[in-house]
C-alpha cells in the first residue's frame, strides 16, 4: 500500500457526500421531481419488429378529454445519435420501425392513466416486413436492408486492422489454436427506470430534467432533433439511479418531453416502464468471435489474429467503437508482437445494443481468456504463470500503439494466486467421488481510465471545474460531470478537501447542469475520476495560491511554508503562525476579488498514424486478475461459484471504500453474465423483458468475494488514480469457465454459462465426444482488406522472437 | 410504472357477506386476499375485474388451529406465518421458498392454491401479448405454445399446491349453495384456462391436514435464483414406512411441470411394498421422468428442465430416506 502519510482525505475511507440523502429517501432522482402544471407523456410503440409506416391517424386521441398533445414522426422528422457518423434515430419513426418497441408517436395529457387511453385510439397502419433476428440472417441478403447507409447491406461497419507482420508471426510459433466463442448480449438493469421532464417555460427557454449519464451530448443532440439554439437549452442531470452505460446515449423520450413541453406550454414528464427500459436498452451486444493465436512453447504469444461479429440491434448508437472496442484492449495485457483484428457489426431488427460496462471488452476478454486457459492446458503450463509471465511493462506501447503507463497485473495475479491457493487447485488434488465437483479458474483483464478522444471531433477540454470560495467559508465546486452512484460528486469534495485542509462534508458540490457547470462529456468509458479529478486539482490550486499569498503577507512569512490543513492556514516552520481558513479567505478575498478558480483536462495526444486509432488510447490503462472457486453439481449441471478472489490496479484509490464498492459491483454484474443474464428473443420478440423473468442474481446467489486493491501511483492520474467502475468486471466471466473446465473437465464456450450446457457438455464427454458447449462454427465474411500498421518503435513496443 | 385498470373495491367485513358480494358482482368480480398475484396480473391487463373483493378483514380465515387431530389453516394465513409454523413439515418448507420475504409478508396461502397458472407467453403486459399475438388465455384463439392444439398449457406454478396434494389436505369452499370440502387434488384440472374445480363463487375458506401420524415427507424447488423465483419444477414426497422398513404409503407430487399437480402414480407404486433403497429410488425417480412433459413455456431450457425431474424426484426420496 503506498503512503499516505501526507494526505488527510485521499486514500483514507470516505463515506459518500450524498450517501444520507440516498439512504433516508430525500434524493430527488427525476421521476420524483415534480413541477406547477405538469402533465404527462407517454410514447406509443411499434408492435412490428420491421414493417413501413403506412399512415398514423391520431384525430380520436386528440379528441379524447384531457389529452393536450399528440405527436408523431413528422414532427420531429430530424434524425440524431450519439455518434457523428451513425445519426440515424428519429425521435418517433418517421416511415419505417425497426424493432419491437421502436417509439412512433406521443401523447401529452393530464395523467398517466389519459396518456395510455389516447395511445389506444391512435390508428397505425404498417406493411410489415421481413424481420432479421440473429447474426447469420444479417449477413444473408436475402432479407431486406434495415437502414440505407451501411458498408454493406446490413452490414453496418466493416473493422480491419493489422499491426506488424502477422504470418511471421505464426511462422515464429511453435503451437497454434483456434476457437471459436460466443457471448450472449445482456442489459445494464439499473433500478432507476429512465425518466424525464422536459419543461418550455414562459421566458421562451427550455429545461430538460433527465435520468442521464451524459447531459453533454444530450444537450448537443437536442438543439439538433428540435431545431432550437444550444445556448437557449438547459440540461440537468439529476440524481441518477444507476447507469452501466445505459443513460448514455440521447433517448427519444427526453426529445419527445421536450416538443410536447414546446407544444403545450406545460412542462412534461415521462417515466419509462421496466419493460420499455429493455426496449431503450443500448446493452451488450451479442458477439461471435474467433481467434486464433501462435505461441511459443513458454506461452509466449508470438501472433494473435481475432474476429468479431457484433450483433448490434436497429440502431448505431455507440456501435461503430463498440465494434472497435472488441478489438482494441486485447494487446494491453499480454507482450503481443503482431496482431491482426477484424470486426463486423450488423443490424438486426432488436432494440439497439450500445455500451455496457465494459464497452465491448467483455465479450472478447471471455474469448481470449479461455482460449489462452486452452493453450495452457495443452502445454502442459500453470495458466497463472503462463500469464504473469508475459505481462506488458510500465512505459511501453503495444503493437496497436496504446501507451502503458504503469501496470500492475503482475502483482494483481500474484495476489489472487495467494489468497485462492492456487497452488494447491483441484488439477493438483484429484476430486472427491460426490456428484459435487470443485475447481479453480484464473483469467485477467484491462481496462481503459477514460476515452482518449471525444465522441465528436473536437479539440476542446474533456473535463472542467469551477471552485468558488465564499467568505463565510463555504467551498463549491461546479463539474458537468453526472454522479451515477459511482461518488462523482463525492470525489469532487474529497479533491477540494484534501487542497484545503478541509473535511469533505465542507465542500458543496453541483454538478451535470450544462448552464450551470463547465462542460464534462459524462460518465462513461471510466474517464470521470482521472478527467475530472485533474481538473479540480487544477481549479483547487488556483484559488489556493491565492490564499497562500494573501496569508503569507499576514503572516509574514513565504508562501512556501504555508500549509492547508484541519481548517487553517498553518506555518509548518512556526505553527503558532496561522490563521482559520475563514479569515485566510477574507484576507484572498480582499487582495484578489472574488475567489475562484477553473481547471479543465484534456488527455495527452496519443492516438497512433492509422484511421481507426481513435478507439483504445486512454491516458492510463487498469488491470485485474480474478481467480473464481467453483462447484458444479454434475448431476444438473448448476454451477455455483463459492469465492471470487478479485484483485484490481486502479491506480491509488482515492477513497479505498469506493473503490472496493465498484470492484466487487463489477466482479458481481460479471458473475451475473457468466451464469445467467441473457437478452433472449423469440417469435422476434424480446422473450422477457421483466424483472422476474430477465434472471440478475439476487444477493442470496451471488458468491463471497474477496476484493484486494494494487495500487500503482499512475503517473496521469489525480494523486495517481486510474479507474475502477468497468474493469473488474472483465475476469469474471472468463476465470469461472476455466473454473468450470478445471472442475469437470468440460468447455463452455458460450456465454451465460446456463446448467443445462454443462450438463449437455458433460453427457457429451461421457459419451466420448468433444466435451464442449459452444457455437461450431464462424461464418465466412468477404472482409475489406486489413489497413496494415507499422507497430511503435520497437525500444518501446513487444518484439518478436524468432 | 405500469398502472393498475380502474376497478371498485370492496372490503366485506365477514364470510357472509363476502360471499353475498360474490354471488352478487357474479363475473364481474374477482376475490383478493395479498394481491401478490392478482394485481400484476391486472396491471398486464391478464384480469380486469370490475370489482375486487378483498378478503383482508375476514378474520374467519386467518390462523391455524388444532381441530380433531387435524390441522386447519385459514386461507388467509400468511405464507409467512406458515413458514414459520414447523410442525406443518413440507408445507412450511414451501411456503417459506415462496418467492421473496416481501411477497410471503403479504401472499396467503388461499391465494397461492389459487394462483393463475403460468405462461411465459402469457405474464406479459397487453402491449407485449398484442405485439406478439393473443393467445387463448387472454384476448386470443390459439396457444403459442403448442400451435397445433387446441388446449392452454400455462402451468400450475404454486409451491403449495403438490405439498397439499402430497399430504392428502383438502380444501373448505364456501359457496351460494353451501360449503363442501373437496381433496386438494381434486381443487384442480388439467387445462391452463379453467384450472380450479372451484366455481367462480366459492370462496376458499380452509386448508385441512390430516394428522402427520408418522408422515416423512419434503419438497424440493427448481428455480435459478434463491429467491423471488416461481418454481419450474416441485417435487413434493411423503411416505410413511412400516417399522420394519418397508414403505407402506406414498405419494409423490410434481409441481411446475403441467397445467396441474401432477401425481407420479408409477413412482408411487414402485416404492408401496419396497424398502427404500438406492435401486428403488433410482427406479421410482425413473418412472416419474419418464411421463413429464414440460413445455417450452417457462425459464431454462424443456429438455432440461424434464431431466431434472428424475434428480429431483431422486433427491427427495433420499431426503426422505434419511429422515427418520
Ligand atoms: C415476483 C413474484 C414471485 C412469486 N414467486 C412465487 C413462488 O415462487 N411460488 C409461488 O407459489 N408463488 C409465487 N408468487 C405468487 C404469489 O405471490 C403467491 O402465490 C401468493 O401466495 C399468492 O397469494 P395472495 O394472497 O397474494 O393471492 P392474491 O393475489 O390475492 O390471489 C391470487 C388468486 O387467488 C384468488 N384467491 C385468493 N384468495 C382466495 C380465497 N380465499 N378463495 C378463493 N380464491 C382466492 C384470487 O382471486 C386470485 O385469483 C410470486 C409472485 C410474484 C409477484
Ligand atoms: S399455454 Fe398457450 S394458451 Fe396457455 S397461456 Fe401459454 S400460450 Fe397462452
Amino acid at each position: 500500500m503506498p503512503n499516505n502519510h501526507n494526505l488527510s482525505v485521499i486514500g483514507h475511507a470516505q463515506i459518500k457526500i450524498d450517501a444520507m440523502g440516498k439512504v433516508t429517501g430525500e434524493t430527488k432522482y427525476a421521476d420524483d421531481l415534480v413541477l406547477p402544471r405538469m402533465v404527462y407523456g407517454k410514447l406509443l410503440r411499434s408492435v412490428y419488429p420491421h414493417a413501413r409506416i403506412i399512415g398514423i391517424d391520431a384525430s380520436r386521441a386528440r379528441a379524447l378529454p384531457g389529452v393536450f398533445a399528440v405527436i408523431t414522426g413528422k414532427d420531429l422528422p430530424i434524425k440524431y445519435g450519439i455518434m457523428p457518423s451513425t445519426q440515424d434515430e428519429e425521435a418517433l419513426c418517421v416511415d419505417r420501425v425497426r424493432f419491437v418497441g421502436d417509439p412512433v408517436a406521443a401523447v401529452a395529457a393530464i395523467d398517466e392513466e389519459t396518456a395510455e387511453r389516447a395511445l389506444e385510439l391512435i390508428e397505425v397502419e404498417y406493411e410489415p416486413l421481413a424481420p432479421v433476428m440473429n447474426i447469420r440472417d444479417a449477413l444473408d441478403e436475402k432479407f431486406p436492408q434495415i437502414h440505407a447507409y451501411a458498408d454493406h447491406h446490413n452490414i453496418h461497419k466493416f473493422v480491419a486492422l493489422e499491426f506488424g507482420d502477422l504470418d511471421a508471426g505464426f511462422r515464429a510459433a511453435e503451437y497454434v489454436r483456434e476457437d471459436v466463442f460466443f457471448y450472449e448480449g445482456d442489459t445494464h438493469l439499473a433500478m432507476e427506470e429512465h425518466a424525464c421532464i422536459g419543461h418550455f417555460s414562459a421566458d421562451g427557454k427550455l429545461t430538460l430534467y433527465s435520468s442521464t449519464q451524459t447531459p453533454h451530448y444530450v444537450h448537443r443532440a437536442l438543439e439538433k432533433a428540435l431545431q432550437f439554439p444550444r445556448g437557449h437549452i438547459r440540461v440537468i442531470a439529476a440524481p441518477v439511479g444507476g447507469g452501466f452505460g445505459g443513460k448514455t446515449d440521447p433517448f427519444s423520450h427526453e426529445v419527445v418531453a421536450c416538443k410536447l413541453s414546446m407544444l403545450t406550454g406545460r412542462p412534461v414528464k415521462i417515466t419509462l416502464t421496466r419493460e420499455e427500459v429493455f426496449y431503450t436498452h443500448r446493452g451488450r451486444h451479442p458477439v461471435l468471435m474467433w481467434i486464433k493465436s501462435g505461441v511459443k512453447r513458454d506461452g509466449q504469444i508470438t501472433a494473435l489474429h481475432f474476429k468479431t461479429i457484433l450483433d448490434g440491434g436497429a440502431y448505431g448508437s455507440y456501435g461503430i467503437a463498440s465494434t472497435y472496442y472488441t478489438g482494441a484492449l486485447q494487446t494491453v495485457t499480454y507482450k503481443i508482437p503482431t496482431y491482426k483484428f477484424e470486426g463486423v457489426r450488423v443490424f438486426t431488427n432488436k432494440p439497439p445494443c450500445g455500451p455496457k460496462r465494459g464497452h465491448g471488452t467483455p465479450q472478447p476478454r471471455f474469448g481470449l481468456e479461455v482460449h489462452l486457459d486452452k493453450i495452457a492446458r495443452e502445454l502442459n503450463l500453470d495458466p497463472a504463470e503462463m500469464r504473469r509471465k508475459y505481462v506488458v511493462d510500465d512505459g511501453t506501447q503495444t503493437v496497436n500503439h496504446l501507451t502503458i503507463t504503469s501496470c500492475g497485473l503482475r502483482e494483481c495475479i500474484d495476489e489472487v494466486v495467494k489468497a485462492s491457493d492456487w497452488k494447491n487447485r483441484k488439477s493438483q488434488i484429484p476430486n472427491s467421488k460426490s456428484q459435487i465437483k470443485r475447481g479453480l479458474g484464473i483469467a485477467c483483464s484491462s481496462y481503459l481510465s477514460g476515452a482518449g478522444l471525444p465522441i465528436y471531433w473536437n479539440d476542446l477540454p474533456h473535463s472542467g471545474v469551477i471552485v468558488k470560495v465564499d467568505r463565510g467559508g463555504g467551498v463549491a465546486v461546479f463539474c458537468g460531470s453526472t454522479d451515477i452512484g459511482q461518488g462523482s460528486d463525492s470525489l469532487l469534495a474529497y479533491i477540494a478537501a484534501e487542497e484545503f485542509g478541509l473535511k469533505p462534508q465542507d465542500i458543496k458540490v453541483f454538478s451535470a447542469d450544462t448552464d450551470l457547470t463547465p462542460v464534462d462529456l459524462g460518465s462513461y468509458s471510466s474517464r470521470v475520476t482521472v478527467m475530472t479529478g485533474n481538473a479540480c486539482i487544477q481549479a483547487a490550486r488556483i484559488v489556493k495560491e491565492k490564499i497562500l499569498q494573501a496569508s503569507a503577507e499576514k503572516l509574514l512569512v513565504p508562501p512556501a511554508s504555508l500549509a492547508m490543513r484541519d481548517g487553517v492556514v498553518i506555518c509548518e516552520d512556526d505553527e503558532n503562525r496561522k490563521l482559520s481558513f475563514v479569515q485566510a479567505i477574507n484576507l484572498a478575498e480582499a487582495k484578489f476579488g472574488t475567489l475562484t478558480g477553473t481547471g479543465s483536462y484534456k488527455p495527452p495526444k496519443r492516438a497512433g498514424p492509422f484511421k481507426g486509432s481513435g478507439v483504445g488510447p486512454s491516458p492510463s490503462y487498469s488491470y485485474s486478475a480474478c481467480v473464481a472457486a467453483v462447484a458444479v453439481d454434475t448431476e444438473t449441471g448448476e454451477v455455483k461459484v463459492e469465492k471470487l478472489f478479485l484483485a484490481h490496479d486502479g491506480g491509488r484509490a482515492i477513497n479505498p471504500l469506493s473503490v472496493i464498492g465498484q470492484t466487487e459491483g463489477s466482479a458481481y454484474m460479471g458473475f451475473g453474465e457468466a451464469l445467467m443474464e441473457e437478452s433472449a428473443f423469440r417469435k422476434n420478440m424480446h422473450k422477457i423483458p421483466s424483472l422476474l423473468d430477465y434472471k440478475s442474481p439476487t444477493t442470496l446467489d451471488t458468491p463471497e468475494l474477496h476484493a484486494i486493491l494494487v495500487e500503482t501511483i499512475d503517473p496521469e492520474g489525480p494523486y495517481g488514480a486510474k479507474e475502477a467502475g468497468q474493469g473488474p468486471l472483465l475476469p469474471v466471466p472468463p476465470a469461472i469457465a476455466n473454473a468450470i473446465f478445471d472442475a469437470v473437465g468440460v468447455r463452455i464456450d458460450e456465454v451465460p454459462i446456463t446448467p443445462d450446457k454443462v450438463l449437455r457438455a458433460l453427457e457429451e464427454k461421457s459419451k466420448g465426444n468433444a466435451p464442449r458447449f459452444g457455437p461450431k462454427d464462424f461464418p465466412v465474411i468477404k472482409m475489406p482488406e486489413a489497413i496494415k500498421v507499422e507497430p511503435p518503435d520497437a525500444k518501446h513496443a513487444p518484439r518478436l522472437v524468432q | 410504472m405500469l398502472r393498475l385498470p380502474p376497478f371498485e373495491y370492496l372490503a366485506p367485513k365477514n364470510l357472509a357477506d363476502a360471499a353475498q358480494l360474490l354471488a352478487q358482482y357474479g363475473d364481474d368480480a374477482m376475490l383478493v386476499a395479498g394481491g401478490t398475484d392478482l394485481f400484476p396480473n391486472m396491471k398486464r391487463r391478464q384480469m380486469t375485474p370490475k370489482f375486487v373483493i378483498g378478503l383482508n378483514a375476514l378474520r374467519e380465515l386467518r390462523g391455524i388451529k388444532n381441530e380433531n387431530g387435524n390441522v386447519v389453516i385459514g386461507a388467509g394465513t400468511t405464507l409467512t406465518q406458515i413458514s414459520q409454523s414447523l410442525n406443518l413439515s413440507a408445507l412450511a418448507t414451501a411456503a417459506g421458498l415462496v418467492s421473496s420475504p416481501q411477497l410471503r409478508n403479504a401472499g396467503t396461502i388461499g391465494g397461492n392454491l389459487c394462483l393463475d397458472t403460468r405462461c411465459n407467453y402469457y405474464d406479459q403486459t397487453f402491449f407485449w401479448r398484442k405485439a406478439i399475438g393473443f393467445c387463448m388465455k387472454k384476448d386470443g384463439d390459439i396457444c403459442l405454445v403448442a400451435p397445433g392444439g387446441n388446449r392452454c398449457w400455462a402451468i400450475s406454478s404454486t409451491d403449495c399446491a403438490p405439498v397439499a396434494v402430497a399430504l392428502d389436505a383438502s380444501v373448505r369452499l364456501v359457496g351460494p349453495k353451501g360449503e363442501r370440502v373437496i381433496a386438494a387434488a381434486e381443487l384442480y384440472r388439467d387445462d391452463g384456462m379453467d384450472y380450479l374445480t372451484k366455481a367462480r363463487d366459492e370462496i376458499l375458506t380452509e386448508i385441512i391436514l390430516p394428522p402427520a401420524d408418522g408422515l416423512r415427507s419434503t419438497y424440493l424447488k427448481l428455480r435459478r435464483r434463491n429467491s423471488i423465483d416461481f418454481p419450474i419444477l416441485g417435487v413434493a414426497a411423503a411416505v410413511r414406512v412400516a417399522p420394519n422398513g418397508i414403505v407402506e404409503h406414498a405419494r409423490i407430487i410434481l409441481g411446475a411441470i403441467a397445467s396441474h399437480p401432477v401425481q407420479a402414480i408409477d413412482a408411487e407404486k414402485i416404492l408401496i411394498g419396497q424398502r427404500l433403497s438406492d435401486d428403488v429410488i433410482a427406479a421410482a425417480a425413473d418412472a416419474a421422468f419418464k411421463p413429464a412433459k414440460p413445455m417450452d413455456n417457462a425459464d431454462a431450457a424443456y429438455a432440461w428442465r424434464k431431466k431434472m425431474v428424475r434428480v429431483y424426484v431422486r433427491r427427495a426420496l433420499t431426503e426422505l430416506k434419511e429422515q427418520n
